[in-house]
């Protein structure tokens, strides 16, 4: 499995993870579905980063320190927009560590063109 | 004439070092007319000598083997001849290459090679303490027979002595006196790549090329094969020296290595070494690259052919395999929970 492959995948899994948890907060509970498909593209949108940067880049610190930027912007502009609950949406970003830190340690790199 | 005036022989007045030092210098060869100069004696086998001598011609160090007794006729000259075509047709970097072959002034057949500077692997292995950098040069040696195998040749004495670790980490397979031609082909032939290479003459089972009789016995106890050590020449193929390899992973994973705890890891290298060692042929892998491929898989952490892994063995390599990564979805999964508790509260 490629890097970005592989970064989609974990992005998504642990992105509707973390959308699962808005059961725990009756607020939004309404408002689950969407709530999960937005963690989940969000998540998605993270992991291809990560991977398409994996390629480029051939250091685990770095894998997991773009990673976590990445999570938490895109947390951030997530929040940002809710007006609310910051602590709650931004610090879950750090899932973009897991995937940094997948992508760099995983998946298959493409051959070199000879 | 008195007993008294009669000159006492010269030879009488030799000492003892003396005539070791003439015996020792007779022994050496006669390298005028060549281009090598001697350097000096590096080891002795069964057939033949190997010096260190100076190429003048290239001004580069080579490893000259010459027949232990002079004579280009009879059997162990034309094993050493042999020998240098054998090594000639085995171009590979895990094979010493030839150089020359040739006829000393005193008739004596001899070889040069690459001068190998290292250290055998029983030796080297001293100073390897650990078991993933043995396995990695055992599959390293396996590389090498492997491709001698594709070329049709056994090696049939692979043991510890005779593999040769260079300063870089090279890894040489040595001696290939022994070595037994199976193609029943001459000439030029397409390997299963599809490459046009060279083959010599193959051996027949009743030794008229190779010198190896029925029920002779020749390599090294402990490293041979059930078949080899019967003397069944006609039952030898490339499971024989497969089981030589399986000897030499078992002595590279016993020997002057710090006692660990018996774990799955060992549990799986065991039963690679049964297999390579098997009694029965058939029970043996059926090519040296299954072999390289079950220790390669091994080290990158995965299955092997030779072990079937129960479930809890398949999850404990899982775990071993990905701790790192468990540990930090584990992580999040608790700093999820963490935040929903604190956030509820």
């Amino acid at each position: 499995m490629n890097k970005i492959l592989l970064g989609l995948l974990i992005g998504a899994v642990l992105g509707a993870v973390d959308g699962c948890t808005a059961w725990f907060y009756p607020e939004v509970r309404a408002q689950l579905a969407g709530i999960i498909v937005g963690s989940t593209i969000k998540g998605l949108i993270a992991g291809v980063a990560a991977g398409i940067f994996a390629r480029k880049v051939n250091s685990v610190l770095l894998g997991i320190m773009f990673g976590l930027a990445v999570g938490f912007v895109l947390a951030f502009l997530v929040a940002y927009m809710q007006h609310d609950h910051y602590i709650a949406i931004i610090l879950p970003g750090s899932v973009g560590l897991i995937v940094g830190y997948a992508t760099q340690k995983y998946g298959a790199t493409p051959a070199t063109a000879r | 004439m008195s007993a008294e005036s009669v000159p006492k022989h010269p030879m009488r007045h030799l000492s003892d070092k003396a005539i070791t030092r003439l015996r020792s210098g007779a022994e050496l060869p006669d390298l005028n007319g060549t281009r090598y100069r001697l350097i000096g004696q590096v080891a002795r086998g069964g057939m033949g000598v190997v010096y260190a001598a100076e190429d003048k011609l290239l001004q580069r160090r080579v490893a000259l083997k010459v027949l232990d007794g002079s004579g280009s006729e009879g059997e162990l000259a034309n094993r050493l001849m042999r020998e240098a075509r054998v090594l000639a047709l085995l171009e590979h970097p895990g094979i010493v290459p030839v150089h020359e072959v040739g006829t000393l002034a005193d008739g004596s057949v001899f070889y040069t090679m690459k001068f190998v500077e290292g250290k055998r692997l029983d030796q080297h292995i001293e100073s390897v303490d650990s078991t993933p950098d043995r396995l990695r040069i055992f599959v390293r040696i396996c590389d090498a027979v492997a491709f001698a195998h594709d070329r049709g040749v056994l090696h049939r004495d692979l043991k510890p002595a005779n593999v040769m670790v260079g300063p870089f980490g090279e890894v040489l397979v040595m001696d290939w006196g022994l070595a037994k031609i199976l193609a029943d082909v001459t000439g030029a032939e397409p390997n299963r790549h599809g490459d046009s290479i060279p083959r010599l003459p193959a051996d027949g089972n009743d030794g008229n090329s190779s010198g190896t009789l029925h029920g002779r016995v020749m390599g090294t106890p402990g490293y041979m094969s059930p078949e080899q050590a019967s003397g069944k020449i006609e039952l030898l193929d490339a499971r024989s020296d497969i089981f030589s390899l399986g000897a030499i992973l078992r002595y590279l994973l016993t020997e002057h290595l710090p006692a660990g705890p018996s774990s799955q890891r060992a549990r799986a290298l065991d039963a690679i070494c049964a297999k390579a060692c098997a009694l029965e042929r058939e029970d043996r892998y059926a090519a040296v690259q299954d072999l390289a491929a079950d220790v390669s898989r091994h080290l990158d952490g995965l299955a092997v052919s030779a072990h079937s892994e129960s479930i809890f063995d398949k999850l404990a390599r899982f775990y071993r395999q990905y701790r790192f990564f468990i540990w930090l979805i584990a992580a999040y999964l608790l700093m999820r929970v963490l935040l929903i508790v604190v956030v509820k509260h």
